[in-house]
């Protein structure tokens, strides 16, 4: 039961190198928290500064109520899931999960009913005595769940833990953590790349890059509006498709709204239909279809447009310009080579400034 | 499929391997045979007649109180070598496994005294031990240590173990710190969030982990002080005062080329030659294989 609290927190290596820029950010008690971002954006960093592994150079961490800046890892009472799972090769699994109670003294009856339980709940009883190197990606990751389950601690931490898996067992781990985490209410900061994964886990999403915080929120208000580009592109996929409002095309389009001012327009694949319409306050583009992708419940159309000639600030997953991406039922599929228009409505369209920093309200 | 280096001609293979076998044949076989050889044999005080004797120079030295006790010596010596060398090693690496300013520095100048070769060893701790040349004898003194390694064998014998130890130290420390260096370090971060305190640590995570690396080091440390600690004992001691630092290999020596006994000399190098050969099959056998842990 803790919340996590932190204030204008920075991180600067002795050679000078700034990886946290100030950051501020509250995870209330038993809630999600997810940092996601490109690989470098500081994430894994900030999350070893909670953890006590990396030093605070600025600001504070607050663990339930308690400034941490210079408590040890051993009592800031948080539990910490590794990449690389980090478990302790030489000891079996049931000591793997009981050494964290045994350098606390526990009773060993009362590590031997905390560990039965955490093995219980993620299927392990009938490994307790194997080593590490006994068992599988799956299985290494859930002694290492287990490991931070037995001691209920205020706080989780989990730096990646599903990025060393296949596909198929990254989307069930991913289910059974959060189902594992409701039940415990425990609060966690987890740290990813992927967006899918922060959509779904996450109460509260932060999205960052390079050390800084570009937003901080619920996951699909994230989604319904993205405070800047690298936000817009980063989260969604396929990502938003972003566009200069400097040609003609679009800026007449535009004209006579809030909407004037903006440099970026941002449209998602999902919001475009192909129709000969243009709704009210609507935009409208044509397009030469280039190559469409079919994967069943939808149709990824590439499109390319004519008079695109400004290419929009570089974001991650960013489109080469001129390229615009719509998702259609998987119903429909227009022919290569076809002229196409498709449009979009007022209401969904996303308006950014020139250099992408701010979101501007039509 | 192994790779294989295709000959045209079937001799060439043979000749490329020539140099090497040469070298074995000649220094390694045919010495070890006419070891073998000599073990049986019994000479006169003058070299003018041999004869062949069976075992009898083995059961000669079975019988001499001295041999035992320089099997003893040499066990003791080999285990108290060992130990400190191996567990000193051990601390500077730790130490020097730290990310500390300058760590670079320190590794290269502890690696140093690998390249200084035995006998020279031995000079060096001669000159800084040697009872009226030395510089700490005169400091050990004014401790009020009668310090004197030329009449008092166990100080004779420190000064061996020391001085052996303290050559082996930078290997066992290069063995040490690449062994701490390939524990991810996850693992003992993973530690300290689980409470451990720096010594727990330390002898629940990284000992164990090391345990391959220690045991390792722990046969070749055996050999070493076995067999390549004769040059420093000929330049140091001699194998005295008494028979106080005389061990097997160095009885082999003085028995053979100082007291001329050359039958029962060859017959303690054969004994020697077989206890190689065991050391180095627990080698093969367990390192080879990994210790796990």
């Amino acid at each position: 039961m803790a919340n996590v609290t932190l204030r204008s927190v920075r991180k600067t290596y002795p050679g000078g190198f700034e990886a946290i820029k100030g950051v501020d950010v509250d995870v209330g008690d038993g809630q999600f928290c997810v940092l996601v971002g490109p690989s470098g954006c500081g994430k894994s960093t900030l999350l070893r500064m909670v953890a006590g592994l990396e030093t605070v150079t600025g600001g504070e961490i607050d663990i339930g109520g308690r400034v941490v800046n210079g408590i040890e890892p051993a009592d800031r009472d948080i539990a910490m899931v590794f990449q690389n799972y980090a478990l302790y090769p030489h000891m079996s699994v049931y000591n793997n999960m009981a050494y964290g109670l045994r350098n606390r003294g526990m009773a060993e009856a009362e590590i031997k009913t905390r560990v039965e339980e955490a093995a219980r709940v993620l299927e392990l009883s009938a490994m307790l005595e194997r080593k590490p190197r006994q068992l599988s990606g799956g299985q290494r990751q859930r002694v290492a769940m287990g490991r931070a389950i037995v001691r209920q601690p205020k706080v989780f931490l989990f730096d990646e833990p599903l990025s060393n898996l296949d596909a198929k067992l990254r989307i069930a781990m991913r289910v059974e953590i959060r189902k594992l985490q409701r039940r415990l209410n425990t609060t966690s900061i987890y740290v990813t790349h992927d967006q899918l994964e922060a959509m779904t886990l996450a109460d509260i999403l932060v999205v960052m890059n390079g050390g800084q915080v570009e937003q901080v929120g619920n996951p699909l208000a994230i989604y319904e509006k993205p405070a800047t580009t690298f936000v817009a592109s980063f989260i969604g996929a396929p990502p938003m498709n972003l566009m200069s409002t400097r040609p003609e095309e679009i800026r007449a389009q535009l004209a006579g709204s809030a909407a004037a001012d903006a440099g970026i327009l941002g449209i998602r694949p999902e919001d475009f239909a192909i129709t000969d319409q243009t709704p009210a306050g609507g935009v409208a583009l044509p397009l030469t279809v280039e190559a469409i992708e079919r994967v069943g419940a939808e149709t990824f159309v590439y499109g390319s447009r004519e008079q695109e000639d400004q290419r929009v600030a570089a974001t991650p997953g960013e489109l080469p310009p001129g390229e615009v991406i719509v998702r259609i039922p998987g119903t429909e599929a227009p022919a290569i080579g076809a002229k196409i228009r498709v449009a979009a409505m007022r209401t969904k369209l996303h308006l950014f400034s020139g250099d992408g920093r701010k979101r501007i309200e039509a | 499929m192994q790779k294989q280096a295709i000959f045209q001609s079937k001799l060439l293979p043979y000749a490329l391997v020539a140099p090497q076998l040469a070298i074995v044949l000649i220094f390694f076989y045919w010495p070890a045979l006419q070891a073998v050889i000599q073990s049986f044999l019994l000479q006169d005080a003058f070299g003018l007649s041999t004869s062949f004797v069976w075992f009898d120079n083995y059961l000669e030295l079975l019988k001499e109180r001295a041999y035992f006790e320089a099997i003893v010596r040499t066990f003791f010596f080999s285990f108290a070598i060992a130990v400190s060398s191996l567990s000193f090693a051990l601390l500077l690496a730790v130490m020097a496994d730290k990310p500390l300013r300058g760590s670079m520095l320190y590794r290269t100048l502890l690696i140093w005294p690998y390249a200084v070769a035995p006998p020279v060893v031995g000079v060096l701790w001669i000159f800084m031990l040697h009872p009226s040349l030395g510089v700490l004898s005169r400091y050990l003194r004014a401790l009020g240590i009668d310090w004197n390694p030329l009449l008092d064998g166990d100080q004779a014998a420190s000064l061996i173990i020391l001085a052996a130890a303290w050559k082996q130290i930078s290997y066992n420390f290069l063995f040490f710190l690449a062994g701490l260096q390939s524990i991810p370090r996850s693992v003992l971060e993973a530690a300290a969030i689980d409470g451990a305190r720096p010594m727990r640590r330390f002898w629940t995570v990284t000992f164990p982990l090391l345990s391959p690396t220690i045991f390792f080091l722990l046969v070749v440390n055996i050999v070493y002080a076995f067999f390549d600690t004769f040059g420093i004992i000929d330049t140091m001691t001699r194998g005295g005062p008494g028979k106080s630092t005389e061990t097997l290999v160095y009885k082999v020596y003085s028995d053979g080329l100082l007291g001329g006994n050359l039958g029962s000399s060859a017959a303690q190098s054969v004994i020697l030659m077989i206890m190689v050969i065991v050391l180095t099959g627990i080698q093969f056998r367990f390192v080879e294989r990994k210790v796990t842990y």
